[in-house]
């Protein structure tokens, strides 16, 4: 079902955006090369720059129309904007940026209560601090307390690490993940760090000079091998599993995903949950027969799909497990040895699983 | 020896409503020039700039002429039942008004320009209207740039000699404001007054500048 509709042609200074999204609820990345127009897109979606050849309707809520006057201005669309720069207003403390939203938002509008957004964002002790005196990581997390505190209807989430020192991405990726199940709007995360968006997205658009190149839900835009995703060096897929057991004594969990099972190392949640998993195309390697004495714990029965060389002189395999689909990275030596083609029987060997969320 | 202060209050009562007046048309005067990509914008900057060009003189000769009882505005003015114009107190903030407008526009538009546009789009996304944005993001960044508007038009309208002199007409006790009263005091040969009086201006004249570095001083270091 579509969330959000966007369309639009605007043309500025020698760049052209030419796009038509239909967006599903839920997390959307919108990733792609600097300059491709993800950020002039999300600016456009949110009414901070107006275009007369453009369509949005949020759900029900049509906030301009081409070919009519309409056009419903920034501070009626209930946007929840976190900005790639510095935006905290210097003038305001952390307590007074928190509240600017939420005093103008009204009361049935707002989603979470005020010392919520505090808690789940880890604010209590930065309270009463100037912007000035935050790092980068925190006055981020500031900034995405402050706007799911305005009762957003929709959330844009422009490069919010982009200025976020290495050290400190991590933890507010991880603050960043919690965020699409505390309030249930959908959200556009733009970046072009993949690892980011395919942590955090259900469905991807993939932008290049101002077109959408591909686009779709995460698992199918990250196999495609028609698109450049499936080809990149840290190409991979996600794939959602859910815990099925715990062996505390070896350190593994037993996810079951599809039909099929990964041990993964212990994850540190309850039995049932649903977790999501990275599996890199490089961590995939392919044998005709099911090794006995290997150190690899994830070998799975596979089918090859689809064979397609890389620029860099390999090869990308899709593979499909049961109902999921793969992908594994080999040198075209390999391809040519083992006789893969469409349709081949074979044993995906994986070394690598990484639980992203 | 007892100090005439009658001019001393003139001044001040002078530049005081001189301020307030330009800090009312400096806002949105200065708020345009900032965010306005007309074309017509170079030519309202060079409007606003004039007086800073200009020797005193020739613009308090054409106020004269202007507000004069046969001049444009001053025919018009008393034709719907004013009152005259020159040597008057309005005729005073008129001038000083015109005179010191590019001390008081030119710091607003360097402080609204220094906001650039993000903090207004941050307030925007969260439901800010427009006058709402000004008033509690734009004006408050602003700030130093208002305090330096008021402390230099109150200085300058202190200050001033040329256009008062010329549409005021150096009436003593209507008109005779502290520079012109110094003047008059060396014209007539009193040392004595003439020293209290431009002591007195120049005290006050450091003090105002120090409050106006504490200020500034306090506010960038929070």
């Amino acid at each position: 079902m579509t969330a959000l509709a966007a369309r639009f042609r605007f043309a500025r200074d020698g760049f052209t955006l030419d796009v038509d999204l239909d967006l599903p609820s839920g997390v959307t990345g919108i990733l792609g090369p600097s300059g491709a127009g993800k950020t002039t897109l999300l600016r456009l979606v949110a009414g901070l720059e107006r275009c007369r050849d453009g369509d949005v309707q949020l759900g029900e809520r049509v906030w301009q129309r081409r070919g009519e006057r309409q056009f419903t201005p920034t501070h009626d669309r209930g946007i929840g904007f976190v900005f790639q720069e510095p935006s905290l207003f210097p003038h305001l403390d952390v307590r007074r940026n928190l509240a600017y939203g939420w005093k103008r938002t009204p009361v049935d509008a707002r989603h979470l209560a005020f010392d919520d957004a505090v808690d789940l964002l880890d604010l209590a002790n930065l309270m009463d601090r100037g912007a000035d005196r935050l790092s980068g990581g925190e006055r981020q997390r500031v900034a995405i307390a402050r706007a799911l505190l305005a009762g957003p209807e929709l959330l844009c989430f422009d490069e919010p690490l982009a200025n976020v020192d290495p050290e400190q991405r991590h933890d507010v990726l991880g603050f960043l993940e919690r965020v699409p199940s505390e309030v249930a709007v959908p959200l556009i995360y733009v970046s072009h760090n993949r690892e980011e968006v395919t942590r955090l997205a259900d469905f991807l658009v993939l932008l290049r000079d101002g077109r959408v190149e591909a686009s779709g839900p995460v698992a199918s835009a990250l196999t495609d091998l028609d698109t450049p995703l499936a080809h990149a060096g840290d190409a991979g897929v996600v794939l959602v599993g859910r815990i099925e057991a715990h062996d505390d004594g070896d350190g593994l969990s037993t996810l079951v995903v599809g039909d099929r099972q990964l041990l993964v190392s212990r994850i540190d949640r309850s039995i049932g949950e649903s977790v999501r998993v990275r599996v890199a195309a490089r961590d995939v390697s392919i044998a005709l027969e099911r090794a006995a004495s290997t150190s690899i714990l994830n070998i799975l029965d596979a089918t090859v799909s689809k064979v397609a060389p890389t620029a860099s002189g390999q090869v990308t395999v899709q593979l499909q497990i049961g109902r999921e689909t793969i992908l594994a990275r080999i040198t075209k030596r390999s391809v040519i040895r083992l006789g893969l083609v469409p349709g081949r029987k074979v044993y995906a060997q994986i070394k690598g699983v990484a639980v992203v969320r | 020896m007892i100090v005439d202060l009658a001019p001393v209050w003139l001044s001040l009562k002078l530049a005081t409503v001189t301020t307030v007046l330009l800090l009312g048309i400096g806002t949105p005067v200065g708020w345009w020039l900032a965010r306005s990509t007309s074309r017509w914008k170079p030519l309202i900057e060079a409007l606003v700039a004039l007086p800073l060009v200009l020797p005193p003189t020739v613009l308090g000769f054409y106020l004269l002429s202007a507000l004069g009882p046969s001049g444009l505005v001053g025919s018009l003015w008393s034709a719907v039942g004013g009152f005259p114009l020159v040597f008057t107190f309005t005729g005073l903030v008129i001038g000083s008004v015109i005179f010191s407008l590019p001390f008081a526009i030119q710091p607003i538009q360097t402080a609204f320009e220094s906001i650039g546009p993000r903090p207004l789009e941050v307030a925007a996304t969260l439901r800010a209207r427009p006058l709402d944005r000004f008033a509690t993001v734009a004006l408050p960044l602003a700030r130093r740039g208002y305090i330096t508007a008021a402390t230099l038009a109150f200085a300058h309208t202190i200050g001033e000699f040329g256009v008062v002199l010329m549409i005021g007409g150096n009436i003593a006790g209507r008109t005779e404001v502290l520079s012109i009263a110094v003047y008059n005091a060396v014209e007539r040969l009193d040392y004595v007054q003439a020293h209290l009086l431009a002591a007195g201006m120049l005290g006050f004249a450091f003090l105002v500048l120090v409050f106006v570095f504490v200020i500034n001083r306090r506010w960038h270091l929070r």
